[in-house]
C-alpha cells in the first residue's frame, strides 16, 4: 500500500520537476499575487489627486487648502479658475476631488460668520469615495473647530459633553495589506491547490496513460493519495512564502500561533485536495478542469468574503456562502493572523472544514474507479 | 489452470452497448494457453473494446469474459496481475527516461528488488534499448516507444498479454523486429492477443479472429480461413481499372472481382479455362492487360471476400 503510493508519489515529483514551466508558476504566482493585493489592490486611499477652486485668494482660504494638503489624503495638483475647469478635470479622471472655496469666505470667517465651503468627490468607486468623504469631513471638523477655538478663545475639547474614543482593534493603523495576505495565504491553499492537482490528474487521462495504470493492481486510494503528496508539499511552500513575505517585507504581524496556523491550513488542504480531484473526476482533459476550476473560483473569492464583507451581502448570498470551504478558511487563517484567537473562538470553522474535507474526499474517491466508461 | 488444454482466454456472448450503438456484439471467444491470437479487422470493428473488456478495465453490457480463469468484472483484480496490456496509444510517461519508466511499472508490480535489475536488463536488451536507457520516452522513435511498452507490460512477467494495434504508425522495419519479438515471447509460452488492422500480420498468429461490426465472422488457423475463399485467384493490371472490373464481373466462371490499387484481383471457379476469356473479353473492349498471372489467396483478400458474403447475406 505504502510502496505503491510513494512510487506514485516519486514519479508526480519527477513531472513536476521536469516541467520547468509549470514549476515556475507553482512558486511565481502566490509571489505575483502577493505583490499585487499588497500593492495594487489597496483600498488605503492617500494622495489623492485634487484640484482647487479658489474663489477667495485670502490667507484664510489658503489656510484651509493647505490644512486639506497637510492631512496627507490629499494631493493639490492644481488651481481652476471656475466650476467648469473642474469639472473637466474630474470628468477626464485628473482628479479624483475638487475643492470650492468661494469668494468672501475670509470674510465671513473674519467676521465670525458661518462660512461655506463644497467638497466635490469622484463617487464611481464607492470605496474611494467613502474614504475621501470621510476624510475631508475630518479636515473639515479639525479646521471648524480650529476657528471656534481663535473666536472664543476656549478649546472646544474642554467644552465637549460627549467624545467618542473609537479604538480599532487587530489593525489598528488600518492597513488593507494586513488583512489582504491572511486572505491571499488562504487563496494559495483553496485556488492553487484545487488546481495543481485536478490538473495532476486529469493529465494521465488526457495522456492516456491511466488506462495503464488501470490494468495494473494499483488501489484507487494509492494512485490519489500518491498523486496528491507533492501538491500538499507544493502548497505548503507556498503559504510559507506568502507568510514569510508578508511578515518580513509588508510587515503584516502574526498575532497568534504559528503551529495552529499551518495545523489549520493542513486541514484546510484536505478540502482543496477533495475538490481538485473531484474536478479530475468528472472532466477529460486540462481544458476542462481548468475551466471548471475558474467557473468554482471567482463565486469562491467573492462569496467568501475575500473582497467584501459577508454581512453585507442579501441573506440568499449569505446562505450560499456558508456553502464556500473558502469562507471558513478565510476566518481561520485571517482570525489567527489578525486576531490571534484559538481554537476555541475557530471552533465552527475548524468543525466545518473538516467536515468538508471528510465529505469531499469521500466523495471524490468513490467517484474514482478502475474502469472506462 | 496450469492444463495445457484450457482455456485462458473464454467469452459468452459479450456485449458492449454505447448509447445505441453495439461496439461489440455478441462476441464468443475461446482462447486456449500459448497461443497467438490475433484480432483482425477494420477500424471501428470492435477490436478496442474487446481488449478493454478482457483487459478487466471495462465492464461490458451483457455477457461475461473470463481470462486466466477469473471473471472480467467480479474478480478484476485477479487479472490484472496475471496480464499484460499494451494500449493502442503510446500510454506511457514521455517526461520519464526509458529506465524511469520500467521501474516505475515494476514498483507498482512491486516486483522484488532483486529479480528487478536483472529483469530490466534482460527486458531492454530484449527490446533492443539498452543504449537508449536513459533517453526520455518522449524522444524515441515510434517504433522504439512501441518496444518500450512492450517491455513495461512484461515487467511482471503476465501469462497473457493483449496487444492493442501495437504496428499501427510504426515503419515496416520496426513492423517486422516487433512481432519477430512477440514470435519469441510466444514461443516462450506467454499467450498473445494481438489486434491489428494489418491483415498480414494475421500470417504471423497461430489463429485469427476476423472481427467486422462487432463480432467475429470467422476465426480459424490462418491456413483454412485462405482456404475458405471460393475459387481460384487472378490477378490483373489493366490499365482502365473501373471499366474491366465492370465487364469482368458479369463474365460467367467470374465469383468475385476486388481492386487492389492499380490490381484487380479477380476469384474464377477455374484458373486455367477463365484466364482466356477474361484476356480475350477485355482485348475485345479495348483495354490493355498486363500482367495477368494465377495468385494465391492472402489473408487480405479473403477477408474482404468473407466480409462481402456476409454483408450481402444481411
Amino acid at each position: 500500500m505504502i510502496g505503491r503510493t510513494l512510487t506514485i508519489a516519486r514519479k508526480e515529483l519527477l513531472h513536476i520537476v521536469r516541467d520547468r514551466r509549470t514549476l515556475a508558476v507553482m512558486f511565481l504566482i502566490p509571489i505575483v499575487q502577493l505583490v499585487l493585493l499588497g500593492y495594487a489592490a489597496t483600498t488605503d486611499v492617500e494622495h489623492l489627486r485634487t484640484a482647487v477652486l479658489d474663489g477667495d485668494h485670502t490667507p484664510r482660504s489658503r489656510e484651509l487648502v493647505e490644512a486639506y494638503r497637510a492631512s496627507n489624503y490629499f494631493d493639490i495638483v492644481g488651481y481652476v479658475e471656475d466650476e467648469e475647469a473642474l469639472a473637466r478635470l474630474v470628468d477626464g479622471g485628473q482628479v479624483r476631488a475638487g475643492l470650492i472655496i468661494p469668494a468672501g469666505y475670509g470674510a465671513d470667517v473674519a467676521a465670525g460668520r458661518k462660512a461655506d465651503v463644497a467638497f466635490v468627490i469622484d463617487g464611481s468607486d464607492p470605496n474611494v469615495a467613502n474614504t475621501v468623504y470621510a476624510a475631508s469631513q475630518q479636515v473639515e471638523q479639525a479646521q471648524s473647530m480650529q476657528l471656534i477655538k481663535q473666536r472664543l478663545g476656549v478649546s472646544l475639547e474642554e467644552m465637549t459633553a460627549l467624545e467618542v474614543h473609537p479604538r480599532v482593534w487587530y489593525n489598528p493603523a488600518m492597513k488593507s495589506v494586513n488583512f489582504m495576505i491572511p486572505g491571499l495565504i488562504a487563496m494559495v491553499l483553496f485556488t492553487l491547490t484545487v488546481m495543481l492537482t485536478s490538473l495532476a490528474i486529469v493529465r494521465e487521462r488526457e495522456q492516456g496513460t491511466i488506462e495503464q495504470l488501470m490494468v495494473t493492481p494499483i488501489r484507487p486510494i494509492e494512485l490519489i493519495v500518491g498523486k496528491v503528496i507533492p501538491y500538499v508539499f507544493v502548497a505548503f511552500f507556498d503559504v510559507l512564502e506568502v507568510l514569510a513575505l508578508g511578515v518580513f517585507w509588508f510587515g503584516v504581524p502574526i498575532h497568534g500561533s504559528l503551529s495552529l496556523l499551518l495545523l489549520l491550513a493542513a486541514l484546510s488542504l484536505m478540502t482543496s485536495l477533495g475538490v481538485g480531484i473531484f474536478v479530475s473526476s468528472v472532466t477529460n482533459t486540462q481544458q476542462e478542469a481548468m475551466l471548471m476550476v475558474w467557473m468554482m473560483l471567482l463565486p469562491s473569492i467573492f462569496l467568501a468574503g475575500f473582497f467584501f464583507p459577508i454581512e453585507a451581502m442579501p441573506d440568499f448570498l449569505r446562505a450560499i456562502s456558508y456553502l464556500i470551504p473558502l469562507r471558513y478558511m478565510l476566518d481561520v487563517i485571517r482570525g489567527i493572523m489578525l486576531k490571534g484567537v484559538g481554537l476555541k473562538v475557530l471552533a465552527e470553522q475548524v468543525v466545518a472544514l473538516a467536515v468538508f474535507g471528510a465529505v469531499i474526499m469521500a466523495f471524490a474517491a468513490t467517484r474514482f474507479r478502475k474502469r472506462l466508461e | 489452470m496450469n492444463n495445457e488444454q484450457q482455456c485462458v482466454i473464454e467469452t459468452h456472448n459479450l456485449v458492449k452497448r454505447f448509447k445505441k450503438v453495439a461496439a461489440v456484439d455478441g462476441l464468443d471467444l475461446s482462447i486456449r494457453r500459448g497461443e497467438i491470437f490475433g484480432l483482425l479487422g477494420p477500424d471501428g470493428a470492435g477490436k478496442t473494446t474487446t481488449i478493454r473488456m478482457l483487459c478487466a478495465i471495462m465492464d461490458p453490457s451483457e455477457g461475461h469474459a473470463q481470462v486466466a480463469g477469473f471473471d472480467t468484472v467480479k474478480e478484476a483484480e485477479e487479472i490484472k496481475k496475471r496480464i499484460g496490456y499494451m494500449a493502442q496509444q503510446f500510454s506511457l510517461y514521455g517526461d520519464l527516461t526509458v529506465l524511469e519508466n520500467l521501474t516505475f511499472f515494476a514498483d507498482i508490480f512491486q516486483v522484488g528488488r532483486q529479480e528487478r535489475e536483472e529483469r530490466i536488463a534482460r527486458l531492454l536488451k530484449f527490446a533492443r534499448l539498452t543504449e537508449f536507457q536513459k533517453r526520455r520516452a518522449a524522444h524515441l522513435s515510434g517504433g522504439m516507444q512501441k518496444k518500450l511498452a512492450l517491455a513495461c507490460t512484461l515487467i511482471h512477467q503476465p501469462e497473457v498479454i493483449f496487444l492493442d494495434e501495437p504496428t499501427t504508425g510504426v515503419d515496416p522495419v520496426s513492423r517486422r523486429e516487433f512481432w519477430d519479438i512477440l514470435t519469441e515471447l510466444h514461443l516462450q509460452g506467454v499467450t498473445l492477443f494481438v489486434s491489428t488492422p494489418y491483415m498480414d500480420e494475421a500470417e504471423r498468429c497461430s489463429r485469427a479472429g476476423l472481427m467486422f461490426e462487432g463480432n467475429i465472422v470467422v476465426c480459424d488457423t490462418p491456413e483454412r480461413i485462405k482456404g475458405l475463399v471460393e475459387g481460384e485467384l487472378l490477378e490483373l493490371r489493366p490499365d482502365r481499372l473501373r471499366e474491366a472490373s465492370r465487364v469482368i464481373e458479369n463474365l460467367p466462371g467470374v465469383l468475385e472481382v476486388q481492386t487492389y490499387g492499380d490490381l484487380l484481383h479477380v476469384f474464377v471457379d477455374g484458373a486455367a479455362r477463365c484466364a482466356p476469356i477474361i484476356q480475350d473479353t477485355l482485348s475485345g473492349a479495348g483495354i490493355v492487360v498486363r500482367g495477368l498471372r494465377q495468385t494465391r489467396p492472402r489473408m487480405e483478400e479473403a477477408f474482404i471476400s468473407l466480409i462481402r458474403k456476409r454483408t450481402e447475406a444481411g
